[in-house]
């Protein structure tokens, strides 16, 4: 029977199946950092129970860490937060104790969870893996069922290396055609979640195709992966093709020699035969996304850049009408005016969607030769890692951002989450390439607006959003992490 | 985990779409590297008028008194109702955590984010899909009788309303099987160690790239 790419993944993890229609799932490999796992260890420990497999585990700090340069040159000593600094010191003591291996702050490996996996081939096509934190979809670019869990299952994992789980139906978003210039998979993805809604996805596991998604880089992949949870989808999928391949070849948790080989023979499958049978078909073409800017508290609340904020009178389902009325008071703007007319206080460009080194040379490009606008008061560029920051200052990205006005700053989810000192003030408007515009989510009160590095960048310097196609870009590099641009 | 077997409480309506896991519990009390103590903080930023930071004494901060939570006749409240899509967003367990620590033992909504609803039965709440228009029915009841209580039965699937009118809900065998004993899900997958050990040996075979 001709399956999909997610059936095949299933398939090929099933450990035992009972007839209610329940699995157990044996999961590859787990991701921890300092905010879901302490739990977890605690559990283990009252259980006295003993981690499975420990190379299937690989931890790093991310959520809690500073991102200035004054607090991480003291290390873990340097976190003047002393409840950050007890969770942060509680990974290092549980991966002490348990021996699971980890990048600590000191380690130039050490970065945002869903940055490092891949980075350092930990991520490999086929793998079943999760971790305490719903962007783990991000793996799914390689063609791996990735997906969050809560604390509960961080430790069950860490105990039996499975889960048990119910098998989620099949989705396809299919993007066909070419991306136009300026026009990157933030603004892709941002699209489809305004298409699907933020609960569209729920039950099921989206694989991402077409040409526009195949003509997008791992990074780029990824950037896409890492929103399905957006959509409401634990899930997110690419098809494994020589991009991936190449990709993972010779980064250190790679397979190598013999094993390499065996390795890309059975990569080679996985795919969506011709005639899989996908529950729900959702089709976008290319052409038709221009970049996207959030307005609401929601990432569905989204508009293409040149468009204007929805009016709550033409919108007839009562509850959607309330959602949008509701937003518009939270975030201060006014029905039917220009996405472009919303003024920016704070820019913030880095998280596990947007921190990888092609998302810094988007961004450096939008900002090379020009000044953040004297209105924004804030503009900072957070690195995924370690390894992207010292990539990023080999390629002198760093003295461009600096130049502009940007503030660059020490690895870490910084104001995704707002969990560090990095945050807005109540009533602040954020440009931010992060993932979620909640309420609330990048400090209380504030007000974040969802966008690509390239349209983060120009909103920086222009202090309000500005259509990132309507300016000169400087080509510092090539870049395949969107259509032209 | 505390089993789940019957349960008759006084019921609050959170008349809100898409209420996200940053708002049931928000990000500064995920600091904790403890389970237990998040139901102060519950709703923090809808149900208290200034910034909550963990270690504060939240009996002394000002309430939002627009809060439904907060409304006098809601104290005690032990069924949430809600809307479409309820927890989306972070995978943080705090988020069911500090649900149970405030005393809510059910949540009735027609639709929940993924990570949360399995998150729900990990802790000992009994999460409940219903359709919109008996969800519009309960709204209405609740907002309307003061001292509105449902009796939910895990056991018939039902929920019984005071005016004696029962609805029942559909819920996964297997789920309702851990959550009705209260059992321990390490526990009942170490039972199947041989399948797992068995499935290690195969999976080193096909992919040793995965095993040091």
């Amino acid at each position: 029977m001709a399956k999909t790419l997610y059936d095949k993944l299933w398939d090929d993890h099933l450990v035992a199946e009972n007839s209610d229609g329940s699995a157990l799932i044996y999961i590859d490999r787990q991701l921890l950092h300092e905010v879901t796992s302490p739990q977890a260890f605690e559990g283990l420990k009252i259980a006295g129970r003993q981690p499975r497999r420990l190379e299937a585990n690989l931890a790093t700090p991310d959520h809690n860490v500073p991102t200035t340069n004054k607090e991480r040159e003291q290390g873990i000593d340097g976190i003047e937060d002393p409840i950050s600094l007890i969770q942060v010191k509680t990974l290092d003591e549980n991966c002490d104790e348990f021996g699971v291996t980890q990048f600590n702050i000191d380690d130039i490996r050490q970065g945002i969870v869903h940055v490092v996996g891949p980075e350092q081939g930990y991520t490999l096509p086929g793998l079943t893996m999760v971790c305490g934190d719903s962007h783990t979809a991000t793996h799914g670019a390689f063609g791996a069922m990735a997906f969050g869990v809560g604390t509960s299952e961080v430790e069950h994992v860490l105990a039996t290396q499975c889960l048990r789980q119910k098998k989620m139906k099949n989705m396809l978003v299919k993007v066909d055609g070419k991306l136009g210039y300026g026009v990157t998979a933030k603004d892709v993805v941002l699209a489809v979640i305004g298409e699907i809604g933020t609960a569209g996805g729920n039950g099921h596991a989206i694989e991402f195709a077409g040409t526009a998604i195949e003509s997008l880089s791992m990074e780029g992949r990824m950037t896409i992966c890492n929103m399905a949870i957006e959509a409401g989808a634990r899930v997110g999928l690419v098809a494994v093709d020589d991009k991936t391949i190449e990709y993972v070849k010779g980064r250190p948790f790679a397979p190598q020699g013999e094993h390499w080989d065996l390795a890309v023979k059975a990569w080679n499958d996985l795919h969506s035969d011709a005639d899989a049978h996908f529950d729900t078909v959702v089709e976008l073409k290319a052409e038709d996304i221009a970049p996207q800017v959030t307005w609401g508290t929601s990432p569905e609340m989204v508009k293409p850049v040149t468009g204007t904020i929805p009016n709550p009178a033409h919108e007839d389902n009562p509850v959607k009408k309330e959602g949008i009325e509701r937003a518009l008071e939270y975030m201060d703007l006014k029905a039917d005016s220009a996405i472009s007319s919303i003024p920016v206080d704070k820019v913030f460009i880095g998280s596990c969607t947007n921190s990888r080194i092609e998302d810094m040379r988007e961004a450096a490009e939008v900002a090379k030769g020009r000044k953040v606008a004297a209105s924004v008061k804030l503009a900072m560029v957070v690195p995924g890692s370690g390894l992207v920051k010292e990539q990023a200052e080999a390629e002198g990205l760093d003295k461009i951002f600096v130049d502009a006005g940007f503030e660059w700053r020490e690895p870490g989810c910084s104001m995704c989450l707002a969990m560090n000192a990095d945050r807005l003030e109540s009533g602040e408007h954020c440009a931010s390439t992060s993932n979620r515009n909640f309420e609330g989510r990048q400090g209380q009160g504030g007000r974040t607006h969802l966008v690509s590095p390239a349209m983060a960048a120009a909103a920086a310097v222009y202090g309000h959003f500005t259509d990132v196609r309507d300016i000169e870009i400087s080509r510092l590099s090539s870049t395949e992490n969107g259509g032209d641009a | 985990m505390d089993a789940f077997t019957q349960h008759k409480g006084l019921v609050v309506p959170l008349d809100r779409a898409n209420v996200d896991t940053d708002a049931i519990i928000p990000k500064q009390f995920l600091k904790s590297i403890k389970r237990s103590g998040f139901g102060p903080n519950l709703f923090d930023e809808w149900r208290y008028m200034d910034h909550g930071e963990p270690g504060v004494d939240n009996s002394k901060r000002p309430l939002n008194p627009d809060f439904v939570l907060n409304f006098p006749r809601y104290e005690g409240a032990s069924v949430l109702l809600a809307r479409e899509n309820f927890g989306c967003g972070s995978s943080r367990e705090h988020a069911p955590w500090a649900l149970e620590d405030y005393g809510f033992k059910a949540v009735i909504a027609p639709s929940y984010a993924d990570i949360f609803f399995n998150n729900c039965f990990k802790n000992g709440i009994l999460p409940i899909v219903l359709d919109n228009q008996t969800m519009d029915v309960l709204f209405a009841e609740a907002e309307s009788q003061e001292g509105y209580q449902l009796s939910i039965d895990l056991d018939s699937q039902t929920i019984t309303r005071p005016n004696g009118e029962t609805i029942s809900f559909d819920v996964e065998p297997d789920r309702k099987h851990c959550l009705y004993n209260g059992l321990d899900d390490i526990g009942i997958t170490l039972q199947q160690e041989a399948s797992i050990t068995e499935y290690e040996t195969a999976r080193k075979q096909r992919a040793p790239w995965l095993f040091n």
